[in-house]
Order: structure tokens, then sequence, then C-alpha cells
């Protein structure tokens, strides 16, 4: 496995005593979208924040494309880009100007037609010579973005890129996404929106308390974790789960209407044809059938509400 | 050295100072020119020459010196405490530059504009008053020494505020009277001795000294003296600066 980012035992505890990270490690692999989900308060911009140079780490080290981060911080820092999650830009300067200062504070020479080909890419070309505060919020956003990929990183970080940004932007903005990883860029990503790590992400962490509590490939997360559930439409309404029934699991649905089974990937599907079988033996009459899996969003929810 | 961050720095900060150059360039001018018509003319004209010098002259350098030293400090402070303030910099803190690349950038570009306005103030002056500059050289160099040196200052009474208030206060409460106490109107002679003696605790009178001698060739102390006080004041700053930087004090969590 090729390593761009290596985040090996990182602890943060604020001046306030706050311990926002526990010893977190993850080796983020080169070319992928990663995604960090995690509630608010979890952690997640302080682990960008001492990657890119923001926050002082207060324990552990992170290598980026093997430089540490705070002693090699010129060849480390060189290869990062980052949109912050505040939408912080220069008011009163032009995009232009913008891009340009942070290209040169990345210490590259002025090259227009780079900074042309973000612009439009984000289609903000036309907007090249507005001032900043005439932009909407979206537009700031992607002013931010044309920032962070002034310099040609190699790893961007973009820390929670869908707030306050409407759907149809958002859908442009992972079209974006999509495209930088085509080019070989590493996108670690930081997100609320439990449907954009799904739609987005190779992989997934999941961080709460300042601890990562789970990194897994998306699909297997969800093959692994995904609760499935078969539901039976029946006919008539029953009273209660008949007796030849009983050991199988079912439960009776709304208005005894439904008869459900709850299982998940990892086993308890070789038991189905079984059950159907004896439903039909039982003489009962279901009219429709119907499979559902929890999304993201419910494996999430039960990762982060389950006591620790 | 990442020379491309020094100079995209720089460029940035006086595409700023230029697209508000009318206001700042407006405020110290119209000052100073008051300064001249009350002090130079009004009453200046009942005062005998301080040294030889007469007195619309004499006070030429300290008035400059006020405005060099004022315009360094807000410059110097505006230009890092607003991207502090503003949230954008993050990007200088995420960026590979070094401090000597920041201070080069952010302090250069202040002290620049310090020393267009106390070219300028030159300029008016020689209005109201006939004017000799016997040592240019001498003249630029203290110019320029202490707007570098008190643009740094600025830029680290920057990374202390954490508000507006106590960005102006420094300025305000502090330079402001030194200024005015160190000489800017008077040669420190005219003082009663005690007076004198206290006089040579604040730091301001060996700037406006060295800088008078450059223009009529007679000072308060000796030129080396003025000249080491500078240097040692701006050791002193770049001293702190690099470690207020180094560490992160008040810019990293
Ligand atoms: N500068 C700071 N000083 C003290 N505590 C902080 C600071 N920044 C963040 N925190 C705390 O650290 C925790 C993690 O914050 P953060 O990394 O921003 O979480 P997330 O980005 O996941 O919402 C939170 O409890 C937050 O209040
Ligand atoms: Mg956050």
């Amino acid at each position: 496995m090729d390593t761009i980012l290596s985040i090996q035992s990182l602890g943060k505890t604020y001046a306030s005593g706050h311990q926002a990270l526990k010893s977190v490690s993850l080796d983020i692999r080169r070319g992928e979208i990663f995604a960090l989900l995690g509630p608010n308060g979890a952690g997640k911009t302080t682990l960008i924040g001492i990657t890119c140079g923001l926050v002082n780490p207060t324990a552990g080290r992170v290598l980026a494309d093997g430089h540490d981060v705070v002693r090699d911080y010129r060849k480390a820092r060189a290869t990062i880009g980052l949109v912050p999650q505040e939408l912080t830009t220069d008011a009163f300067e032009t995009v232009w100007a913008t891009v340009n200062l942070s290209r040169g504070l990345f210490g590259c020479g002025r090259d227009e037609a780079h900074l042309e080909r973000v612009l439009k890419s984000l289609s903000l070309w036309e907007k090249r010579d507005a001032k900043i505060m005439t932009l909407s919020g979206g537009m700031k956003r992607r002013v931010l973005i044309a920032k962070a990929l002034s310099h040609n990183p190699r790893i961007l970080f973009l820390d929670e890129p869908s707030a306050g940004v409407d759907v149809e932007l958002r859908r442009d903005m992972w079209e974006v996404v999509r495209r930088l990883r085509d080019d070989g860029v590493t996108i670690i990503l930081t997100t609320h929106y439990i449907e954009e790590a799904e739609e987005m992400a190779d992989r997934i962490g999941i961080i709460n308390h300042g601890e990562l509590v789970l990194v897994e490939d998306k699909a297997s997360l969800i093959h692994k974790l995904g609760k499935r559930q078969l539901t039976l439409h029946l006919g008539a309404p029953l009273e209660a789960v008949p007796a030849s029934l009983a050991d199988l699991g079912l439960m009776l649905g709304a208005g005894g209407l439904s008869l459900v089974y709850g299982y998940d990937n990892a086993g308890g599907r070789e038991r189905i044809a079984g059950l159907l079988r004896a439903v039909n033996e039982a003489g009962l009459d279901f009219r429709d059938l119907e499979t559902s899996q929890s999304s993201l969003e419910e494996i999430f929810v039960s990762l982060v509400r389950t006591p620790r | 050295m990442n020379w491309h961050a020094v100079k995209a720095i720089y460029r940035f900060e006086m595409a700023r100072t230029f697209r508000t150059l009318g206001q700042s360039i407006a405020a110290p001018v119209m000052t100073t020119s008051l300064y001249f018509v009350v002090f130079g003319s009004a009453i200046g004209s009942r005062i005998e020459s301080v040294g030889g010098v007469p007195y619309g002259a004499f006070i030429v350098p300290g008035l400059i010196m006020l405005s060099v030293l004022t315009e360094s400090i807000s410059n110097g402070s505006f230009g890092i405490y607003m991207p502090k303030w503003a949230g954008t910099i993050y990007e200088l803190l995420s960026a590979p530059v070094s401090t000597p690349e920041i201070l080069m950038g952010y302090v250069g570009a202040a002290a620049t504009k310090s020393v267009m306005i106390g070219l300028i103030i030159l300029a008016t002056s020689t209005f109201f008053v006939p004017l000799q500059v016997l040592h240019p050289g001498w003249m630029l160099c203290f110019l320029l020494l202490t707007s570098f040196t008190f643009s740094l200052f600025g830029f680290m009474l920057g990374i202390w505020a954490d508000s507006w208030e106590k960005l102006n206060i420094v300025p305000m409460l502090v330079v402001t009277p030194l200024t005015f106490l160190g000489g800017s109107f008077y040669s420190i002679d005219m003082l009663p001795p005690v007076w004198r003696t206290v006089t040579l605790f604040n730091p301001v009178v060996y700037l406006i000294s060295g800088f008078r001698w450059s223009f009529h060739g007679t000072g308060d102390v000796s030129l080396a003296t003025s000249l080491a006080f500078i240097l040692g004041f701006l050791a002193l700053c770049l001293a702190l600066t690099s470690l207020m930087i180094r560490r992160g004090w008040r810019l990293r969590h």
C-alpha cells in the first residue's frame, strides 16, 4: 500500500485542558478519497489543523509524503492544500489577487495559465475581477478551493466543503473533487453529510470524542455493518405470529399486516428460503415482499450513539 | 528561501496600501501642515532659533518622525491583525514560509509605506520652511531603519492584540506621548536639568536626535548613540518577533 499521509499516535490537548484528539493513528492511501465522518466537536478540524500547521500537536506526529509536518514543514506543506471549514476570505480583494497570493505563498512562480484553468474548472473565471465580498457563499467556498489548488497540491483537505452550500452546488463540487482524484490528487474530506461520504469516498473513517472508532472501505463498511430487513406484506391481519413460525425470529409489523425479519450481511441470509417455505406451509397469504438495507447514516448514528 | 512568498506577500500588501493611499497620505500631510502653520509660523516666529537653526526648520525632523513612528506601528500591526481577525491567517500558517520570509513580506511592505509618507511630509515641509539636509544618506538610513524597526514593533503588537481597542491603545497611550516628549518640538537642552535626565530614558529622543543631526548637523546625543540605540531596538524586536512566530504565540493553538 502506498501511503501519502501517515498520522501516528496523534494527540492534542488544548490549553483549556480539553483533550480533542486521543492518540489517533491513520494512514491515507495515495490517490484515494477519504471521508472523515463525525459529529460536531469530534476532533476533525483539529486533526486537519495539526496536519496543515494551524495547531501544535501535543503528542505523535504526521508525515506528509514522508516529510514530518513540524520538523520538515516546508516540504510537507508544499504538498498540501487546505480548504478551511469557515468561509474566511479577503473581502476587499479580487478573486484573481487572492489566488495569486496563495500560489506565491506556497512557493510557486506566477502561472496565469494554471490559475485560469483552476478558476474555469470552478466556474469562477468570469468572476476573476470581482471583489470577494460581492460573491455568494457558494462562490466564496469555491474561491477557497481555487486558493487551495493554486499550487497543485498532491493532498487536498476539504473541511466540511458542503456546509452552507445548496444541493446543486454540492453536486458540482463533488464533480470537481472526482476530477481532482482522476488527476491523482489525494482527497481527505470531513463532513456531516453522510450522503456526501457515501457518494464520494473510497474509504470512511468515523471519529468520535477524539478517537477513531473505525476505518473501512466504504463498500465493506456498508456490507459488514448494514442491517437488512425482509418485510412480508400480508393479505389479512394477524393477531400474533403463528406458533409454527415462533422460532424463526419473525416480528409482527404494524397493524398485524406484515411480518418482519431482521438479519445482516454477516449472517441470517441463508435462512430466508426456509423462512419463506415455512410461511407458505403455515397457509399465510402474503401479497408482497421487500428487503431494505440501512444507509451509512444509520450505521453512523448507531456507532456514535453506542455507549463505550 | 521562498522568495515567491516574500514577493507575493509584499505585492499583496502594497496593493492594499495603494488602494487606500489617498486616505493614508491625506491625514499625516494635513496634520503636519497644521503643525507648521501653528508652531512653525504663528508661534515659531516669536521663538528664537534653536542652536542656530530657525524654529520652523528645527521641528521638521521631529514632525516627520512623529508621523513615521505612528504610521509604522499602525501599518505593521494592521497588516497582521487584519488576517488574524478575519481568519484568513490560516493560509499563512499553512504555507511553507519561514519567519524571515513572513517579516520581509509584511514588515517590508509596512515600512515601505512609512518611508513614502515620511518623504511626502518632507516634501510638504519645503512649502513652509526653507530646508537643508546636510547628510541625505544618513537621513535616508535613519528613515529606513526607523520605519522597519517600528513596523516590526507594530507587527508584534498586531500578533499580541486580540481586539481593535488593544490595537489602537498602545500607539495612543504610549507612542504619541513619547514622541511629543522626545524632542519633536524642542531641544532637550531647553529643559531643566532634572527633566533632561528623565528624558534620556525616552527611546524616541535617540531616534529624533539622530534624524535631526542628518538634517542640521546637531543633535541632543551623538550620532553613534542614536545609531546604536536604533540597531539595538531593531535586534530586540527581531529576536522577540522570531520567538513569537516560531512558538505560534497567539497564532497557533
Ligand atoms: N482553540 C481551542 N481551544 C480549546 N478547545 C478547542 C479549540 N478548538 C477546538 N476545541 C475543542 O476541541 C474539540 C474538537 O473540535 P474540532 O476539532 O473543531 O471538532 P470538529 O471539527 O470535529 O467539529 C471540541 O470540543 C472543541 O470545542
Ligand atoms: Mg470542524
